[in-house]
């Protein structure tokens, strides 16, 4: 037997019990509503997170998944350090991140997909000359830093262009280029690709993917698009309603949220939909075309029966789209 | 552990020089906004025709060559005092802007310092061209102050300066807990505009008025160093020492609001 103690990995992201509730005024519509809310103000506490706890080790790629207002931008507030929470602990990289000290700082990064930290009128080289000499990077370094991460993000010319004259794709890849230009460990990207067409969406990722792969960063990523989550994240956190729905694969939550797989069946010769009843739920009938949901655990008879009984042309099996599968737990208040 | 004063300096240096040149670089951007900037602030201009027409029998005690001397003094101290660090402020809190800036190592004041230095750097060729203009326009006003008076009126400028950026930016903390909270310095802006000797120079007010002025922070902002710049007289120690005693009091009430807005910081808009 191996007696030799293992490396302990300790966690570079803890949140335990953390929770934010703001205060928000509370006015009824109309001339009177807003009368009476001038006169007498009222206002309600909500709860933004409620008792999240999570930890994520050095390196790991995390998606942060949960529909809009389930409280994921809140939480990359208080890892980063913007918001103070109103109950619980959080720890990222070994600092408490609300006390915004350098030595903590200098270690993260917040990627917002909707904000901009580039001077717009000027280009982003300017931005980042700032940026290398707020972060101590020595000058010849930081150009070292820039044409590394130029061309990974394949980012040229348009350094050297004013921000208002990029279009979002290349504004996106400079801004990623400034937020990691003093090469942090930990990366807080909420939706860094909202907005940028499919062809940007998959340089960023790729970018993402490389950085993390080259710099051991832990990366936290919250973003609507699931192709993003699917190439990029094996785990993933699962919010709602401000709680921590599910913390695990991607794969395990594929299959705990979808018992089913899709079975895509071309007929010679349209059928209606009670011919299908015995075989799975029917999701659609086009023409010749039916989609049909099987449980797992009997794929493979029903499958062959499906062959055996009917003339079919064509046959495919896949997962359901995963956020099809979320939006349909979310729509019917599964989570509760 | 800390790094050693000479490290710390050069690094304090090198953020200096990147962030003046980078604001002076996007203020360059708006050179045409700056020009109507610095032409919107000939109050001075206005007044001393206001007050020449007054004092048309010479009753005010400030000859005519004075007033023309005080108030382009004031003119151009007032260039090089303008703040408006609460309004971008409020924008940038209220657009999101705030939080990028929030999570880098370096205080957030001096990005504010910069951009209002660099917008000063701006100005300076216009403010020359208008006071050469003055002088074209009324040569009998032309007078070439003193070496040591002109060190001191760059040195109680500049304090005026940081004394009015310090004033604002303490009351700029509000909009940690208010989103319009540049209506405050809209309703400072009265005080300002009539104890500072914008309008008047603080020589001409009743005694009363003049006393209690002066336990204000208003006159060092405008008054003080233009007097100095127009070679009237001026208690220079006591001025100093009030502008001093008023930072004194202002700073620690702005690191304790800044501490507090903190902690009730919601990052709106991100």
């Amino acid at each position: 037997m191996d007696f030799a103690p293992k490396p302990v990995r300790m966690a570079i992201v803890r949140a335990q019990g953390l929770g934010k509730t703001y205060r928000v005024a509370d006015k009824q519509p109309g001339l009177a509503g807003t009368l009476r809310h001038f006169v007498n103000r009222r206002e309600r506490t909500i709860a933004a997170v409620r008792d999240v706890s999570f930890s994520i080790e050095p390196g790991e790629f995390v998606g942060f998944l949960g529909a809009n207002g389930a409280g994921k931008t809140t939480t990359l507030k208080m890892l980063t350090g913007l918001i103070h929470p109103t109950s619980g602990t959080v720890e990222v990289a070994g600092c408490l991140p609300h006390r915004r000290q350098a030595a903590f700082l200098g270690q993260i990064t917040l990627v917002m997909g909707q904000k901009q930290q580039l001077i717009w009128d000027l280009p982003p080289l300017d931005s980042l000359r700032v940026n290398a000499a707020v972060y101590g990077i020595p000058p010849a370094e930081s150009r070292r830093r820039i044409d590394e991460l130029a061309e990974m993000l394949e980012l040229g010319d348009e350094l050297r262009r004013p921000v208002r004259k990029l279009s979002l794709g290349q504004r996106m890849k400079a801004e990623l280029l400034a937020a990691l230009l003093h090469r942090p460990s930990v990366l807080f990207l909420d939706e860094p690709t909202l907005g940028l067409d499919v062809n940007a969406q998959a340089r960023v990722r790729s970018f993402l993917a490389d950085y993390n792969r080259r710099f051991g960063a832990t990366v936290l990523l919250t973003s609507h698009y699931m192709a993003d989550i699917t190439a990029l994240c094996p785990r993933v956190l699962l919010i709602h309603e401000g709680r921590l729905f599910y913390d695990g694969g991607l794969e395990t939550l594929t299959q705990r949220l979808a018992p089913c797989r899709e079975v895509r069946l071309e007929l010679q010769a349209p059928l209606g939909a009670e011919a299908f009843a015995s075989y799975g739920d029917v999701e659609a009938i086009e023409g010749r075309e039916v989609r049909l949901l099987i449980p797992r655990e009997r794929l493979t008879e029903q499958v062959g029966r499906l062959l055996a009984d009917l003339a079919v042309v064509d046959l495919s099996v896949s997962d359901p789209p995963i956020e099809d599968i979320i939006g349909r737990l979310f729509h019917q208040g599964a989570l509760a | 552990m800390r790094r050693p004063l000479a490290q710390r300096l050069a690094h304090a240096r090198r953020i200096a020089a990147v962030l003046l040149s980078s604001q002076y670089a996007y203020m360059l951007e708006y050179r045409a906004e700056i020009v109507l900037w610095a032409l919107s602030g000939v109050l001075p201009f206005i007044m001393l025709g206001l007050w020449s027409a007054v004092d048309a029998g010479g009753g005010l005690g400030m000859s005519s060559l004075q007033l023309a001397r005080y108030f382009l003094a004031a003119f151009v101290v007032r260039q090089f005092t303008i703040v408006w660090v609460m309004y971008t402020f409020e924008e940038d809190n209220l657009s999101g802007r705030l939080s990028p800036y929030l999570l880098q190592p370096l205080p957030l004041v001096w990005r504010y310092v910069a951009a209002h230095l660099s917008e000063q750097a701006t100005r300076l060729p216009f403010v020359v061209m208008l006071v050469g203009l003055f002088f074209l326009l009324y040569p009998a006003a032309f007078w070439w102050p003193s070496f040591s008076s002109l060190l001191l009126t760059v040195l109680a400028t500049l304090s005026a300066f940081a004394l009015r950026f310090l004033m604002q930016f303490t009351l700029t903390m509000v909009c940690f807990w208010s989103e319009k909270a540049s209506a405050l310095e809209r309703l400072l802006y009265l005080p300002y505009l009539y104890l500072s000797g914008l309008v008047a120079p603080l020589a001409l007010y009743p005694e009363a008025v003049r006393n209690v002025a002066f336990w204000t922070p208003f006159p060092y902002m405008i008054d003080v160093p233009a007097r100095i710049l127009a070679g009237e007289p001026v208690p220079i120690g006591p001025s100093f020492a009030a502008m001093a005693a008023w930072a004194a009091l202002l700073l620690p009430i702005n690191l304790l609001l800044w501490r507090r807005g903190l902690r009730h910081y919601s990052a709106m808009g991100a």
